[in-house]
């Protein structure tokens, strides 16, 4: 049974048969619903596993979060490759083809304006890690000359700002590299850091950038991109992509 | 460092696509999820991955 509507994404001009193939979220084929110029690339789902309900507890189990993140993903990632794309937050359902439709009609002037920002570009991830001293430089190794109370207190104040220090010059070393991106860019933002939990890795991230580049200019990108690592040699750096122009959908121009 | 070296391509990582499915600004909202505001989308599928990051790795020390 189908009583909801998925949408993966909202593109311009689509051509007929662009979406052919394509299998959507709950593994029914992608079709389209054409509002004037626009598009919607929409799927059906059962709202027995979509609907409000079903989602709050679906997407806490991380199996069929990873499966329909993926699964979203993946045609949006289609469309993406030939076509202007808005994409469609993960779980944005309605419960029939009209709702899309009044949707398209209601929004319209904002989804030009997005998809005239992101048409012909693509968005690019930067992540950059900090790796924390091991050691606090400098502590005197042998007897110290005062009494073990100071030189216990020394070496904690010793390490504290060691430990400041190194916070501070990751910050600065992630500042500097977004904004020598961000003004090769046409938009700039920055998520919020990943948990080391979650990154799997033992430095922690100071840096997790994205950046809308023209298509053209992808390869000039990578370039700065390595200039960047290069110079925060103390810093490693990651990139990604290239993605759809998923943290470039908002209504307001994201700012560098 | 090189471009290349900085380019190669590996499997998209699932925290990278839901830092960009959940964690930014949309112009769309759909019907059925309207009640489910934005912020409690990205914290509930965060909390799912960080429990399950938390049972595969316990957090160092």
């Amino acid at each position: 049974m189908s009583d909801g509507v998925w949408l993966h994404a909202v593109a311009r001009d689509l051509e007929p048969g662009a979406v052919d193939g394509l299998v959507g979220v709950a593994g029914g084929a992608v079709r389209t619903l054409a509002a004037g110029a626009l598009a919607a690339a929409v799927c059906p789902v059962d709202l027995a596993e979509f609907g409000e309900e079903a989602l709050r507890r679906n997407l806490e189990d991380l199996a069929w979060l990873d499966r329909a993140a993926r699964a979203h993903h993946a045609v949006v990632a289609a469309l993406a490759r030939e076509h202007a794309v808005v994409p469609a937050r993960l779980a944005t359902v309605y419960h029939d083809d009209a709702g899309v439709l009044e949707m398209l009609r209601q929004r319209r002037e904002e989804l030009e304006a997005v998809l005239d920002r992101v048409g012909g570009r693509a968005e690019w991830g930067v992540k950059m890690y900090a790796e924390p001293p091991a050691s606090p430089a400098g502590e005197p190794s042998g007897p110290s000359a005062g009494r073990p109370g100071t030189a216990y207190l020394e070496r904690r104040r010793a390490r504290l700002a060691a430990d400041d220090v190194w916070r501070l010059r990751a910050a600065e070393g992630a500042e500097a590299t977004h904004l020598a991106l961000a003004a090769d860019a046409a938009a700039a933002r920055r998520h919020p850091p990943q948990d080391r939990r979650l990154t799997g890795r033992a430095e922690t991230m100071v840096l997790n950038g994205a950046y809308l580049i023209d298509r053209g200019r992808s390869g000039p990108f990578a370039d700065l991109v390595a200039a960047q690592a290069a110079r925060h040699a103390e810093l490693s750096l990651e990139l990604t992509g290239p993605w759809p122009p998923y943290s470039f959908t908002g209504t307001e121009p994201a700012p560098p | 460092m090189t471009s290349d070296s900085v380019m190669r391509s590996q499997p998209v990582a699932l925290v990278d696509l839901l830092d960009r499915l959940l964690g930014t600004g949309v112009v769309i909202t759909g019907e059925v999820t309207l009640s489910i505001a934005g912020v409690d989308l990205v914290y509930i599928s965060l909390r799912a991955l960080v429990a399950s990051a938390s049972t595969v790795a316990p957090r160092q020390p």
